[in-house]
């Protein structure tokens, strides 16, 4: 039991690392790590979400009827989403208006529902704890990894919380703009894409 | 004319794919076949317009009147799952030739966010219902210009020989950051 725990655990942190290996959920992934404050703050609202998400399916995964299954565990969802939006809304306003559309957006992210009928419909809840926080945190690093990248060849910094850089290059550091910018975002992630690969692959 | 910037400024400039970043898992997930990015773009083009115009009239209406526009989130899904599924089977019954071409993009389109974030973005604009209507219809197209023309540069892609840890989605993430930066050119225009 405690095996198992621990490897559904785990391979949300590399064997299937949300946005490298399943390539789901890109929207958020490409459009908010600009920064790593951003990427992090999205990275643990999606993984609250997933993981009470994955809590609720599983305990309900007896009376939830087959057929109308989509539409419940969306409404499960879209409950949690809403919680997030309000208590980011109360207590880290600057984030939620960084992230904008984006936090009801965590409704449609695949990544969410994905779990849900892949595994927390099968699994007992103390499982789909333990699966919706591996691939929770999987995505929060995966985000941050990729914040980091594109923040500090776009603006020499990287931020970790709270606006202020924790690092940054001297002032002659010339910026890549592009980087930041939406273009950059795509060329970024193919590239760390193809980093994975290649590290995967020996 | 502010219609015509609306147009201009949805399909182009702000284009929902390329500088929005909503809805790119069909986006890589579709356009490895002409076929199929044809067939999602008209599936997106035609649930996007009725989805639009639904969640514009149910926010006004319903959920500003009654005050508890904490449920947009919640209501907005339900709306556009239920449309996908009503639009489904309406499409089976009454025009055949249509659904069998979409086929299994209909359903896809619930979970697409370009659909939800174009319904959320016309809220946050404060547009207007026909505004909503011309910007809900410009980003549909805006959509499947961006999916039509990355479709036919990756076609030609797999033909070429791609290094291994490059093939498949990491080239065609790449690509696509090629094709967003053209379109970046646009933002003159208005």
């Amino acid at each position: 039991m405690a095996q198992s725990l621990a490897k559904e655990f785990t391979k949300g942190l590399w064997a299937e690392l949300p946005p490298f290996r399943l390539v789901l959920g890109l929207c958020p992934v490409l459009a908010v790590t600009k920064t790593v404050e951003n990427g992090i703050g999205m990275g643990v609202a999606t993984t609250f979400v997933l993981v009470f998400s994955n809590l609720l399916v599983s305990l309900l995964r007896n009376i939830i009827p087959p057929k109308v299954r989509i539409a419940c565990y969306i409404v499960i969802i879209a409950t949690f989403v809403t919680i997030v939006e309000l208590v980011m809304q109360a207590y880290t306003y600057p984030l939620f208006l960084k992230l904008g559309i984006f936090i009801p957006l965590i409704v449609v992210n695949c990544i969410v529902l994905g779990r849900a009928e892949a595994f927390a419909s099968k699994n007992n809840p103390v499982m789909a704890i333990a699966d919706g926080l591996g691939i929770g945190i999987g995505f929060t690093l995966s985000l941050a990894a990729l914040g980091a990248v594109r923040e500090f060849l776009g603006a020499g910094t990287i931020t970790i919380w709270g606006g202020n850089p924790v690092f940054a290059m001297p002032e002659s550091f010339q910026a890549f703009s592009f980087m930041v910018e939406a273009p950059g975002a795509f060329v970024a992630l193919g590239l760390m894409l193809a980093c994975m690969n290649l590290i995967g692959s020996k | 004319m502010e219609y015509f910037e609306i147009a201009i400024s949805c399909i182009f400039i702000n284009n929902i794919l390329l500088a929005q970043f909503l809805g790119n898992c069909p986006f890589l997930g579709t356009s490895k076949k002409m076929e199929t990015a044809v067939g999602m773009s008209m599936a997106v083009v035609f649930v996007l317009v009725m989805a639009g115009v639904i969640t514009w009239c149910l926010d006004t209406y319903l959920l500003k009147t009654l005050n508890v526009e904490y449920l947009r989130t919640l209501s907005f899904i339900l709306v556009i799952a239920s449309l996908v599924q009503f639009v489904e089977m309406f499409l089976k019954k009454s025009i055949p030739g249509l659904y069998a071409g979409l086929g299994i993009f209909l359903p896809l389109i619930t979970t697409n966010c370009a659909v939800m974030g174009a319904c959320l973005l016309n809220i946050s604009n404060e547009y207007s219902f026909t505004k909503a209507l011309v910007s809900s219809f410009a980003y549909a197209v805006g959509f499947g210009l961006a999916l039509i023309l990355f479709a036919g540069v990756r076609e030609r892609i797999n033909l070429g020989r791609i290094p291994k840890p490059l093939q498949d989605t990491s080239i065609g993430l790449i690509t696509a950051g090629i094709i967003a930066l053209t379109f970046t050119s646009f933002r003159g225009m208005v």
